[in-house]
């Protein structure tokens, strides 16, 4: 039975480290702002300054898949 | 949630161009710019401007959703420059080191993914700006960037010029430290979690048949684990409920707090005994699974509308600084620093910050956030001028007369507490039932514990024992946060914000309503209009709506919108005079409009029932316009509703005039008052209450902001809720007037299903208690009973809300 103590040992480490990785996000603000985070992933990742106009097109067929995306 | 849009929704039925920047209608004349119909020059500026740095994006997120800034609202250019002396850049920045800075803005217009996407991208409009980082539920933006490629005055005017205007006051740079809190409340629920968790673990295999083969060293280990489990929650996350329980002890009042924390120690205690005696493995995933549900429970309560602040005072309106005027020349100082007899400079836009004499210019002053009227006040030298109106037109010198402090309307926050509200916070529901139930459950416990020294003595100190853990009152405790908490959700929904959970209790005990008239049961964004005099013709209708359309004061506004009329026609020679009217000519004739003296040179003494406009064209005075106040939709039935079941009464600062109308709505006559000062209100309130009334003060502006302070229960009506309101309970917005009696009337449904989860609680316990008293309590029947009492009072505490709502809130 002495795998027990192991096991008991490995599964409050394990839980121990979640405990860790939450702390660390709510003292990082991780928690102060639910909702922009989940807006701000649908924005295009932008270099607009050097955008040619064959780039240009494509992405303005991104942004109007993305505006369904927001306005659902 | 957070989607809480009051921007006006332009009609579907309207075939008018909309503006593509703020999907305003363009009227007849839009502004147009590459083939972009635009409202006005505004608009049309902040499009050239996202246009040339490549930002279109913006309309392309989402249609429409600029935010559009009436020119004669836009701030002066000097409005800011106090933005430049050292002195408010540090009280400002929120982080300054070699040339990085940091700051954040609290925009109340933050409304859409565009706005995020915009104002996270402030780089491409200037390089200075090296990040911005938007904070959608606190409509708050951070901003990084670089002292010496952009000012901090710069960055202002940078988000002025694309139509975010951040509030910047003495109020928003004192930080306030509620983040903090909520931060160290996840940590406590976070904690308790994962104690609750691995406790239940060791305690799992014990609960099974066949656990006496289980080997005394794994015993011991489980057994030691879970007490070293126990600690952090019982001294970290479960402190709150210690420090309160023998706060409220100290104070002679006995709380809710008060058994859970006898509850607690008792469950660990208890538990210590059993684990070191190594009778059992104790109550420790109890212990911890309450912790958990009650912190859950305060977290749910607790969570309230971060961009709604209901602690707003004077200084959150005034600005932070003001331009004296001396001899040297135009000197920016502090607010604080102002002193009586000082001259200042007042611009376009800016508030007057303190009671002053009007020394030069002549002033037009938009008092709509003290009185809730909307039509300028116009002020000749030499008139005295009260603190909180907004000058509108050119600047105006003014000298101060009293310090801020002393200020007519400052002076009504610094009131001294109010004896008769001050008590009703601490008489709740819960506190009144935990009273009795802390007092029965130590009476049970002493009683089985003498029963059972008689008669079986070594079960004696088991059984009280037993009978504190297995009745701490946590569905008891969970019964009122959820309850509250889900009607404070459903009532946000409906656009009824209130401050906390507190609220809904004081809305149930009211039984006297008490209005205030202008802008509170009169909508002041439309007011009836009516002329009298000569019959008009078409002909004359049309020159009056072409002169009207060049001045931007809200009365030729008002009248413009009131006149339907196709065409405009020629205006020549138009003049503004501020505070008379205006003048112009058409087809060679003359037309006068405005003030009775600008018109016919009549001065009248006698007091203006109604606001007039006076005409004169072709030669001789037409007549004039009269507005009257329109009352909003609803209030009639709104009225007769609440008279069944309270007692309604009106205060007012204007005079009579209207009371004839007025009793059309308010059947008793008597409870409507006139010419009541803010601090005659605020008496009036007070000797409601003395009497033994619970009042609901029900406002908008300023003025109320004394009464609103002093009743029991203060609701501010707003057009946008998340724009400067006063120091309140709740806020409501201004298009759910209509259904206040409802939302007063669904407090009770609230009370009632919190005596109903009582009830569950108590039945539970009952349960619990027969097996506690015949000292028979297991750590099983304690984990099975105590966590299933615990989620059905909470599912049922929501669902009957929920279900409610969808009856009663529709």
């Amino acid at each position: 039975m002495s795998v027990v103590f192991i096991l008991v040992f490995v599964a409050i480490i394990m839980a121990g480290a979640f405990l860790i990785a939450f702390v660390w996000a709510v003292k990082s603000g991780q928690y102060e702002d639910t909702y922009t985070p989940s807006v701000r992933i649908l924005f295009d990742d932008q270099e607009i300054k050097e955008s040619e106009n064959s780039q240009k097109i494509t992405k303005e067929k991104g942004e109007k898949e993305k505006q369904e995306v927001i306005s659902v | 949630m957070y989607q809480i849009n009051s921007q006006a929704s332009p009609d579907p039925m309207n075939e008018e161009l909309k503006c593509i920047h703020c999907g305003n209608s363009c009227g007849k004349l839009p502004f147009l710019f590459e083939g972009n119909p635009f409202c006005c020059s505004g608009c049309s500026t902040v499009y050239q401007i996202l246009n040339t740095n490549q930002l279109k994006q913006y309309y392309q997120i989402e249609q429409m959703p600029g935010i559009r800034i009436e020119d004669e609202k836009r701030p002066s250019d000097e409005t800011y420059a106090f933005l430049d002396l050292e002195k408010f850049k540090s009280k400002i920045l929120t982080f300054s080191e070699g040339d990085i800075s940091k700051v954040s803005f609290f925009i109340p217009e933050i409304h859409c993914a565009s706005c995020i996407w915009l104002l996270e991208n402030l780089h491409s409009l200037n390089p200075g700006v090296i990040q911005s980082f938007v904070n959608f539920p606190k409509k708050e933006i951070n901003i990084t960037f670089k002292d010496s490629e952009i000012s901090l005055r710069q960055l202002v005017e940078l988000l002025i010029s694309i139509h975010y205007i951040p509030e910047i006051s003495q109020h928003s740079i004192e930080k306030t430290p509620s983040d903090q809190l909520d931060k160290k409340l996840f940590l406590k629920i976070g904690i308790a979690a994962f104690s609750f968790i691995n406790a239940m673990i060791y305690h799992f295999p014990q609960y099974l048949p066949g656990h006496e083969f289980l080997e005394t060293d794994i015993k011991h280990m489980f057994g030691w684990l879970s007490i070293l489990l126990a600690i952090p929650v019982l001294t970290f996350s479960a402190s709150d409920y210690f420090l309160t329980a023998f706060k409220s002890l100290k104070k002679g009042i006995i709380s809710i707090d008060l058994p859970i924390a006898l509850g607690l120690i008792t469950l660990f205690t208890q538990s210590i005994v059993e684990i070191l005696s190594e009778r059992g493995i104790g109550y420790i995933d109890s212990l911890t699974g309450l912790t958990f549900f009650m912190l859950i429970g305060r977290w749910y309560q607790g969570k309230t509308y971060q961009a709604l602040s209901f602690e707003r005072d004077y200084k959150t309106y005034f600005p932070l600084a003001v331009t004296k005027i001396t001899d040297l020349g135009n000197e920016t100082i502090a607010l604080e620093d102002l002193k009586a007899g000082d001259r200042i400079l007042v611009r376009n836009q800016e508030i007057i910050p303190a009671d002053s004499i009007l020394k030069s210019g002549t002033a037009s002053i938009d008092y709509s956030f003290v009185t809730g009227e909307s039509m300028p006040v116009a002020k000749q030298t030499g008139d005295f001028v009260f603190a909180g109106g907004r000058q509108i037109g050119s600047a105006i010198e003014l000298t101060i007369e009293k310090e801020v402090q002393q200020s007519y309307l400052t002076q009504l926050w610094n009131q001294t507490e109010n004896p008769y509200t001050v008590n009703n916070r601490l008489n709740t529901i819960v506190n009144r039932v935990s009273q009795y139930f802390t007092i029965i459950v130590v009476l049970i416990a002493i009683s089985s514990g003498i029963f059972w020294l008689v008669n079986k003595p070594e079960i004696a100190l088991f059984s009280f024992t037993s009978v504190l853990i297995i009745a701490c009152p946590c569905a008891l405790a969970l019964t009122v946060p959820f309850t509250f908490g889900s009607t404070i959700r459903q009532f946000g929904r409906k656009g009824f914000y209130l401050k906390n959970t507190a609220v809904i209790e004081h809305l149930f005990k009211v039984d006297t309503v008490v209005f205030d008239k202008t802008g509170t049961i009169t909508n002041a964004q439309s007011s009836d209009i009516r002329f009298v005099g000569k019959e008009l013709d078409s002909v004359q209708l049309q020159q009056i709506k072409s002169l009207v359309f060049h001045s931007s004061h809200p009365l030729s506004k008002t009248i413009y919108n009131s006149i339907e009329s196709d065409e405009l026609l020629e205006v020549k020679e138009f003049q503004e005079i501020t505070s008379l009217g205006i003048t112009g000519l058409i087809n060679g004739s003359r037309i006068n409009i405005g003030s009775r003296y600008f018109v016919s040179g009549e001065k009248t003494e006698d007091e203006k029932l109604n606001t007039e406009v006076w005409v004169y064209l072709q030669g001789s005075v037409a007549g004039c316009f009269q507005l009257e106040n329109e009352y909003r939709p609803g209030l009639k039935s709104l009225i007769q509703k609440l008279e069944r079941t309270h007692e309604i009464h009106l205060l007012t600062g204007d005079n009579d005039a209207e009371k004839a109308r007025l009793t059309e709505y308010f059947s008793v006559a008597e409870n409507l008052h006139f010419n009541h000062t803010p601090t005659d209100k605020l008496n009036y309130i007070r000797k409601l209450q003395k009497n033994g009334r619970k009042v609901l003060m029900i406002g908008d502006g300023l003025n109320d902001a004394g009464a609103l302070n002093e009743s029991n229960v203060g609701i501010v009506i707003a057009d946008n809720v998340f724009n400067f309101s006063p120091a309140c309970d709740a806020i409501l917005q201004s298009n759910q007037f209509g259904k206040l009696h409802r939302f007063i009337g669904f407090t009770r449904q609230s009370i009632n299903i919190v005596k109903a989860g009582f009830l569950i609680s108590f039945l539970y316990n009952l349960v619990g208690l027969s097996f506690a008293v015949q000292g028979n309590l297991t750590p099983i029947v304690a984990a099975i009973l105590m966590p299933i009492s615990s989620v059905s009072v909470v599912v049922f505490a929501s669902f009957s809300v929920h279900l409610t709502a969808k009856r009663k809130l529709k």
